[in-house]
Formats: structure tokens, C-alpha cells, sequence
């Protein structure tokens, strides 16, 4: 729901990062965005057309990576993915967790002419 | 060419927040971020917070809405200064509308200050402001299952206030294994049940507040 103002943050610092070498065009960006961020891929690409419009981004593509959740049991250490309904530990079958991966939103890198 | 970034995205946000939160230090503002979905309560938990707390604590309320200034009035009837920020459009708020509502309210008179997010459980998660403290609000007929729906605010919260709990009766809400939930995404939230129509609860949400006020100026003053 929030992917117009990530995706206008996103392209804020591509461009940054683009002109901070003196390149050109930017033709891809690498973006990690974790299953928890709620962002939607398709919702970026489509905003990103649209605003990238006359900027060196325009006509780049975006590579997505997305990480799924992962938590740690804070009482055996065990390491999972929670299940839809389910984050208590399958191992010592405790609640009460570390999210360990899954709130990630950045840009991994950017390919530039 | 390949660029190494590795950025955050949301660290233009970030570093506007931080400059909140320092601003709000020094000025001695204890903040608190208020989020839920539309119509949980956020309004109305801020309202007894106010007439509960007006003796002790002198406070100040942001609202965010898409639009209108509804809410503002509500809050001005009062007597406590308020601002209205309408996002026209953006489902959260983010670092920068509030920085420049701050230009705009008396905080050297302000000890608590209210932050109601825009009525929306996914987005706010995303953009922090410069608060002290998130709550989370969830009301009763929105059902128990919306922690596994939506869980990042649920983890990300440091209050979450069941609202409407005068409806129990009516619906199915399980609170013991929303309770026991919640534990296992997030082991340090407190967890409160109020109804903001008989004011069940209130109390114990109040002295929430204030402790959590009182704590955050003894780690500021042994900082200082």
C-alpha cells in the first residue's frame, strides 16, 4: 500500500548513488525486500515506470529478492520459519522469538553504463 | 557496471526521524506513536488519555488523516493543542510531515505528545517518526487473527491496547490465544484491555503512560 513513497525513496537514492559516480544511465537496480515489509513487487514496478520518467533510471529494470521470515527461538536457539498461523518453536514447541530475517528493504546494488 | 548500494530505502526517512527525536528530547516531549486500522479507537483512547491525565501532564496531539479535520476538533474541544496533518492521499505518516507539525506546536509546554497515525494496519509499520513509544490499537470486532494477517506492527509495537473489549460478549474474540500470540511475535509489548465507551481499562493504559514517561527522563538525566 505504501509502495508510492518506497518506491520514490528508492529512486531518490539510485540517483544519488548514480550520480555520485558520474555514470549515466542506470539500467538495473537490485532491490532485497524481506516477506514482513509488505511491499509489492508489481506495485514498484509500476510506480517506478512512471516516476523515473525523464531521469537516467527511466527504462532501467528491477531485480527483486525477496527473503522470507525467519525467527529464532529466544529459549533453544532454533532457528525457522514460521508458519501462517504457527510462531511458536517446532522444536521446544515454546512462543517467543527473535525475527532474525524478513523486515529487510534495500538496495543491494545498482548496474550503471 | 555493478554499484555496490546496500541502503536502506527508507534512510532518508530515518535520518529525519532521528532529528525529531532529538528535537523532541530536548525539549523534554515524551511521544507516542498511535496506530491502528480505521476505526480501532485511536481517536478515542487519546480523548479519556487526555481527560484522565490533564491534572497531571500537560499534552499535545498530531493527527493524521488522508483528509478533513475532524479529528482535530474532537481533540481542540479539549482545550489541548492540536495539529492536523492531512496526507492527501499517503496511507502513513512519515518523518517529515511530523518535523514540520513540530514547527508548528508550543512544545516547550507539552510533556506528552500524542502522535494518532493514519487508520491503517501495514504501512506505518514501515516509517518511524521520532517516537518514544509505538501502540498498536485493536478492536474487538476486528477479530483476533489480524496478529497473523499483519504481523510487523504487532512485532514492531511496544503497547498494544485491545479497544471495545464491551463487545466480548458478542463476538468470538479469543483473548487468551490472541494473548499468547502476541507473546510469541513480540515478547516485550504490554498488552491492555479497554473500552473507551465504559472506560474499562483506562486506568491501567494511563499508568502505562506515565511510568513509561517517568522512565524515559531518569535514563535521559543519568545521559546528561
Amino acid at each position: 500500500m505504501h509502495e508510492l513513497a518506497v518506491t520514490q525513496s528508492m529512486l531518490d537514492l539510485v540517483l544519488e548513488e548514480a550520480n555520485k559516480t558520474g555514470s549515466g544511465k542506470v539500467q538495473k537496480i537490485n532491490l532485497v525486500f524481506g516477506e514482513l515489509s509488505g511491499v509489492v513487487g508489481d506495485c514498484v514496478q509500476f510506480y517506478f515506470e512512471f516516476l523515473s520518467k525523464g531521469t537516467p533510471a527511466e527504462g532501467a529494470s528491477i531485480s527483486f529478492k525477496k527473503i522470507p521470515t525467519q525467527a529464532r527461538c529466544r529459549e533453544c536457539g532454533e532457528v525457522f520459519t514460521p508458519e501462517e498461523f504457527d510462531w511458536a518453536c517446532p522444536q521446544c514447541h515454546r512462543v517467543g522469538v527473535e525475527i532474525t530475517a524478513g523486515k529487510e528493504l534495500y538496495v543491494e546494488s545498482i548496474e550503471v553504463e | 557496471m555493478e554499484i555496490k548500494v546496500l541502503k536502506d530505502i527508507l534512510s532518508a526517512n530515518d535520518q529525519i526521524a532521528q532529528k525529531n527525536r532529538a528535537l523532541l528530547e530536548n525539549k523534554q516531549v515524551f511521544t507516542i506513536n498511535i496506530m491502528s486500522s480505521p476505526g480501532a479507537g485511536k481517536t478515542s483512547l487519546i480523548l479519556e488519555t487526555i481527560r484522565k491525565l490533564k491534572n497531571k501532564v500537560s499534552m499535545g496531539v498530531i493527527e493524521g488523516d488522508i483528509s478533513s479535520t475532524i479529528d482535530a476538533e474532537k481533540v481542540k474541544r479539549e482545550k489541548v493543542p492540536v495539529l492536523q496533518i492531512n496526507t492527501g492521499g499517503e496511507c502513513h505518516l512519515e518523518a517529515v510531515m511530523v518535523n514540520r507539525a513540530l514547527d508548528n506546536l508550543p512544545l516547550d509546554d507539552i510533556g506528552l505528545l500524542f502522535i494518532e497515525n493514519v487508520g491503517n494496519l501495514v504501512c506505518p509499520g514501515e516509517f518511524k517518526l521520532g517516537e518514544d513509544r509505538k501502540v498498536l490499537i485493536l478492536s474487538v470486532p476486528e477479530g483476533d487473527d489480524k496478529i497473523y494477517k499483519y504481523p510487523l506492527l504487532f512485532h514492531l509495537a511496544d503497547a498494544v491496547v485491545i479497544n471495545k473489549i464491551d463487545l466480548l460478549p458478542y463476538t468470538k474474540f479469543d483473548l487468551e490465544g490472541f494473548s499468547l500470540a502476541l507473546k510469541g511475535i513480540n515478547q516485550k509489548a504490554r498488552l491492555f484491555q479497554v473500552s473507551c465507551t465504559t472506560h474499562e481499562g483506562i486506568e491501567d493504559w494511563t499508568d502505562w503512560v506515565l511510568s513509561s514517561m517517568q522512565r524515559r527522563k531518569r535514563t535521559s538525566r543519568k545521559k546528561s
